[in-house]
């Protein structure tokens, strides 16, 4: 599977209060989730977010919170792919299970700047930056971690009786 | 090559004999446990998984403690969501108002967990229960629902990085300035996907209320679990509070750790994390001159009653400084009841503190305590990120009850010394 689309990029640590505050949370609904994204950190971030865009964070992104609501309001926005130098764990774990595309790779952090267009092939872990011609290597998911994406996410594989 | 207390205790709930960091493992759970906010959306997803009844009606609890009594129109749907679902599946242990506490207070307070348990929680702070020898994680929601459709999670096996704890705190030092301390020692991600494993002489100088603040607050370094070996406190704990029979598990000798940090319990000063990290740690005579509008006193991390006994050891006969608001939140009725008999409820409302039901409220921003641009609060809470407790411009200076209480008396950061 490949994405493409343009960046846009934030820091380390970005938790999960401001992707979407807590004030928000009296509600599971993706697209009211998703008018809230990124409100206290980037007040541009939903005039600026196009749909297929890819947002790039640093080290821990997500850390903080066990709120699926992070991850369900970052894929509402239209993010296609998250790529960060590293995850927190109940992010990445949520990530995974609901279907938002994820990849760690330190060096396209450190190497892809804000509004360049990025494609990345999920199966192979190829990430190219197509504004500067740079290529970086991310190592794949591990297999049962794949069986649960292809599957399309948690809910998908218990139905399909993958957790026995 | 030898196990880590987590691994072991994973391996057990495989099946297996052992294994290893790093593998992927599917493990049976003994608590499936969600909140207000978590559950509605795990609900759903149970629903879409095709799920009819939960795996067994004992291992799971919901707990309505963030947003109750319910301050809204949406919070009180979103609860309704799981009265409802808890209504109709007869869900044993649903706490609802009257009845709950805070989720990371009520389970040890009712006995649910004992060691050697696996347990999931859709709330980050569900690590709580490493303090008695559990292994115990937060997930997200949709694993919650799996969990209550199918008794079982998947697990990537941790590596660890072990605290051997010699030693024993000084006065008014606390099991939160030691997690503080080590926070601002490794970094918020400085135990990303591992355990963090306290072992050491010092362990049993520890209260079990100092050891479940530690625990509680693993996932502010990033980790997957924090994990108490299990003493004379853990077990007499566990049979005061009527938990089923534990299975205790110890380290090998050769398990393998990525970092080991030694740490000298008589060492520690009362500690304070600045914004908006809780890395971001000073020791009380760094802090300098920082004038405060609110203090929360409370919390999963921080709202037991030893908690609260310590904070009124130092408001008594004292009053809250001009300008300041300070905010008591006994974690469970139960605690409020004590607090009630003991005569601290009376001690804060006194010295001009409010003191609310059970809820986690202001830790998040929720409601009971939100700040205005510009406003500072010293909160015996976990987290300070931007906009964790208000306005995004609001701050939230993380301390101990004792620092939380003098604060409030001084109308500044200040240690119980400088008031006393």
């Amino acid at each position: 599977m490949k994405k493409t689309g343009n960046v846009i990029k934030y820091g380390d640590n970005i938790d999960t209060d401001v992707i979407i505050p807590a004030r928000y949370l009296t509600t599971g609904d993706p697209v009211e989730l998703a008018a809230h994204c990124m409100e206290d950190l980037d007040g541009t971030f939903r005039s600026r977010v196009k749909e297929g865009d890819i947002l790039v964070g640093g080290w821990n992104f997500g850390c903080g919170s066990s709120r699926e609501h992070a991850p369900i309001a970052i894929k509402a926005s239209g993010i296609s792919l998250v790529i960060a130098k590293s995850f927190a764990r109940i992010f990445y774990r949520n990530s995974i299970n609901i279907g938002l595309a994820i990849i760690e790779c330190p060096e396209a952090v450190d190497a892809i700047s804000d509004g360049d267009r990025v494609e990345a092939d999920l199966d192979t872990g190829v990430i190219t930056d197509v504004t500067t011609g740079g290529s970086f290597n991310a190592a794949p998911f591990p297999e049962f971690i794949q069986k649960l994406i292809s599957a399309g996410g948690l809910v998908e594989a218990v139905k399909a009786g993958l957790i026995e | 090559m030898g196990m880590t207390m987590t691994q072991k205790i994973l391996a057990a709930h495989t099946g297996r004999d052992k294994v290893e960091a790093g593998e992927l493992i599917l493990a049976s759970l003994d608590l499936v446990v969600g909140n207000d906010v978590t559950s509605p959306v795990a609900i759903r997803e149970f629903e879409k998984m095709g799920a009819k009844e939960v795996f067994d009606r004992q291992k799971v609890a919901m707990i309505m403690d963030h947003f109750v009594p319910n301050k809204d129109i949406k919070s009180a749907q979103q609860c309704k969501i799981c009265r409802d679902f808890c209504r109709e599946g007869d869900v044993t242990n649903f706490y609802d108002v009257g009845r709950m506490g805070i989720e990371h207070a009520l389970i040890p307070q009712n006995g649910l967990v004992t060691a050697g348990d696996v347990v999931i929680g859709a709330d980050s702070h569900t690590c709580t229960y490493g303090a008695l020898g559990a292994f115990s994680t937060g997930v997200g929601s949709t694993d919650m629902a799996c969990g209550m459709a199918t008794g079982k999670l998947w697990f990537k096996v941790p590596g660890a990085v072990r605290f051997e704890l010699t030693g024993s705190l000084g006065k008014y030092v606390t099991g939160k300035d030691v997690i503080l301390h080590i926070i601002g020692e490794i970094g918020v991600d400085g135990a990303l996907y591992r355990s963090m494993e306290y072992t050491g002489p010092g362990l049993n100088t520890l209260t079990m209320e100092d050891r479940l603040t530690m625990a509680n607050m693993a996932i502010e370094a990033g980790g997957k679990n924090g994990i108490f070996e299990v003493d004379e406190a853990t077990l007499s704990f566990l049979r005061e509070h009527g938990a089923k029979e534990p299975s205790v598990y110890k380290a090998d000798a050769d398990a393998v750790y990525d970092d080991t940090y030694k740490i000298d319990l008589s060492q520690i000063r009362p500690t304070v994390a600045f914004p908006h990290l809780p890395e971001n740690t000073r020791t009380i005579d760094q802090v300098g001159d920082v004038r405060i509008d609110q203090v929360v006193i409370g919390s999963c991390t921080n709202g037991l009653y030893k908690d609260l006994a310590e904070a009124a050891s130092i408001i008594k006969g004292r009053h809250v400084a001009k300008g300041v608001r300070a905010i008591v939140i006994p974690a469970t009725q139960e605690i409020y009841m004590r607090c009630l008999e003991e005569g601290l409820i009376k001690t804060f409302i006194e010295a001009g503190c409010v003191v609310s039901t059970p809820t986690c409220g202001p830790c998040l921003g929720g409601y009971m305590g939100i700040l205005a641009a510009g406003e500072r609060a010293v909160s015996t809470t976990n987290r300070n990120f931007v906009g964790r407790m208000g306005h995004p411009e609001s701050e939230v200076y993380l301390a101990s009850p004792y620092v939380a209480a003098a604060s409030a008396i001084a109308g500044k950061i200040a240690g119980p010394e400088e008031v006393l």
